[in-house]
């Protein structure tokens, strides 16, 4: 098929141009393998599939389902955990995993709305210092990884309980209401009507940061070096990628984005409370696997996670506006879970 | 065959410099003794074998030329002057490329991106310099550049991730990554080793093009007949020492492996060309 590549020819092994092996090789593929290797280039494909799915299904139980209406109060519902997924997406792609995704939003969360609310600091101040606990959180959650060498899930396992109790310790567990906070503090809860479709401007901060580090991770060097490291670490020291950098720098990134998210969570919430997002730390990592994010790292998608993140969403309220006991709820998003991470084990094993 | 000069079974007599050249190279890990005085000379345009016995030091010997290892004494020189590798990536940006046992791509990645893997191609302008992004179309035609450079035709697709790929298309990825980037010599580690009869005769070819290219391979090597099909010149290392310099026309297998394993020496045993 290639007739101007001379492979043998100086070799002086001419190989025979149709040999059992080579009509081996061009065999037609099955549907099966064809399936599996469209889903190895296209990760994203299943929780399309699934979300598109579902939206048909839970229309069809329940007309209100299909409303504008309902689906953007699904995108407010989904802001906070879609945003934290991201961060999330990040560490799971390096081979990690992080526990303590929601507890560093909370510690963000509390932090600017108490020193904004009683400390006196004006609001654009109070939100930069949120990123900042975020980004100072996740760092060290980096440090431990790249300087002890402990295994992230460890890391994430022990931070998870420092900076829950750090923020229980810091509010004495009282929450922070809104009126008591700046405006901008609770700004990102904002109606925006877009002809009907009303959303808010958390839920239009949150498709800025998808894009954003979508686009990090797909054009630029540093993302090539996300994936190259979760993939094969050993590989990527031997090409003369810092390793250790990569991996801090999405740490660091990820704290970045939990502290944005806080406000996010402020708006949402209208008010701040040391209790709240308990169960972001699992949601968000459903949101991922369900996505099509191998938890082996170095494969997926942040596309895949913003489907996710929406499937779970629909979950919710498709199965609430059917009528059905939520518990059914809980029950269908551990099938996905299960279902998903066995895809992706299949996918993983495509062959030439 | 019989129209060539006779080969010198050593490498003294030579008239060109080496490319890379070391002299008195000791290493030890402890107690046990890896390197023990070694000489060794790369010239232009040539494959020089390394063969040996498990613990013969042809890995350690290596590793200290690529500087994934720091020798304890002795001497490298690349192109006659004095270097002093501290890790892989010094010899890399000295023009030293690697082929490694596990060929060092990840998997996921698609050829192209293998290909640039750590020194990726950027975008021109602030695209590339501000924004760091990737010229995929630039790496991508890269690449299939520097397969077909090298007799490559089975891989035309770029974007096909390296999993995809055979036994053989792999190391093929890896061979033509070194050879795109090196700029002195390419060191390959047990290229064949765990490849079938057919992919290994594609290996040897691209062996035989990379020198044709004009760039100098060392090859390591338990697999005798691939080193007396390819090599010019195979350095034999025994416990740590050089137990000689032969060429595939001066010695037979039987007479290389005698050597290599201490049934005999060179002394013993001249070969053809000294005779």
């Amino acid at each position: 098929m290639t007739p101007a590549a001379p492979a043998d020819t100086d070799a002086g092994t001419p190989a025979p141009s149709h040999s059992a092996a080579e009509q081996f090789a061009k065999r037609q593929q099955s549907p099966v393998q064809r399936i599996q290797h469209l889903l190895h280039a296209h990760p994203s494909i299943s929780p399309l599939l699934v979300l598109v799915l579902s939206f048909f299904v839970f229309t069809y139980l329940n007309p209100n389902f299909g409303t504008l209406r309902t689906q953007s109060l699904i995108m407010q519902q989904v802001a906070v955990v879609g945003a934290l997924a991201i961060g999330q997406t990040l560490i799971i792609l390096t081979a990690g995993i992080d526990l303590s995704v929601g507890a560093i939003a909370i510690l963000a969360t509390m932090y600017s709305a108490k020193l904004s609310a009683e400390g006196g600091v004006p609001g654009p101040l109070a939100i930069l210092i949120g990123i900042a606990v975020g980004t100072a959180a996740g760092a060290v959650n980096g440090l431990l990884v790249t300087r002890l060498k402990l295994p992230p899930f460890i890391v994430t396992l022990g931070t998870y309980s420092i900076f829950t109790a750090m923020a229980l310790l810091y509010t004495s567990g009282q929450s922070v209401q809104a009126p008591a906070m700046p405006d901008l503090m609770t700004w990102t809860g904002k109606i925006v009507d877009l002809g009907g479709f009303r959303i808010t401007t958390g839920v239009i901060m949150v498709v800025i940061l998808y894009l954003v580090v979508g686009f990090a991770l797909k054009q630029t060097t540093w993302g090539r070096h996300v994936y190259a490291v979760g993939n094969d670490s050993e590989a990527s020291l031997l090409v003369g990628i810092s390793v250790n950098r990569v991996l801090l720098s999405v740490y660091a990134l990820a704290g970045v984005i939990y502290g944005i998210t806080a406000w996010i969570l402020i708006g949402r919430a209208g008010a701040a409370s040391p209790n709240g997002a308990v169960d972001a730390n699992l949601e968000s990592i459903t949101a991922v696997v369900i996505g099509g994010t191998s938890l082996f790292g170095g494969r997926g998608a942040l596309l895949g996670t913003l489907l996710g993140a929406l499937i779970v969403g629909y979950f919710r309220t498709g199965l609430s506006l059917a009528g059905v006991d939520d518990q059914w709820r809980v029950l269908a998003i551990g099938v996905l879970v299960i279902v998903a991470v066995s895809v992706d084990q299949w996918i993983r094993k495509v062959r030439a | 065959m019989s129209t060539t000069a006779p080969n010198p079974t050593t490498s003294s007599v030579r008239s060109e410099a080496p490319v890379l050249s070391a002299r008195g190279l000791v290493k030890t890990f402890g107690r046990v003794v890896g390197l023990d005085g070694v000489d060794f000379d790369l010239y232009p345009g040539e494959v020089l074998a390394i063969i040996g016995d498990n613990g013969a030091g042809k890995s350690t010997l290596i590793k200290a030329a690529t500087g994934a290892l720091i020798p304890d004494a002795g001497e490298i020189r690349l192109d006659g002057e004095v270097v002093s590798f501290r890790r892989p990536t010094d010899a890399r940006e000295a023009g030293i490329e690697t082929v490694y046992q596990t060929l060092a791509v990840a998997p996921a990645l698609d050829i192209a991106a293998n290909m640039f893997l750590g020194r990726e191609m950027r975008r021109s302008g602030p695209l590339g310099s501000v924004l760091r992004m990737l010229d995929h179309k630039g790496m991508r035609e890269s690449a299939a550049q520097s397969m077909s450079d090298l007799g490559i035709g089975t891989l035309q697709n770029m974007a096909q991730a390296v999993e995809t790929l055979s036994g053989g298309q792999r190391q093929a990825v890896s061979v033509a990554r070194a050879a795109a980037f090196a700029t002195k010599l390419i060191v390959l580690d047990e290229p064949t080793a765990a490849l079938g009869v057919k992919e290994t005769n594609q290996v040897l070819s691209m062996i035989n093009r990379v020198r044709e290219n004009g760039l100098p391979v060392i090859l390591i090597s338990h697999n005798m007949p691939n080193v007396f099909e390819v090599a010019d010149r195979i350095h034999i290392q025994r416990l740590g020492r050089c137990a000689g310099v032969v060429t595939p026309k001066s010695h037979t297998p039987n007479e290389v492996v005698a050597i290599m394993t201490g049934a005999t020496t060179l002394e013993e045993t001249p070969g053809r060309a000294s005779n």
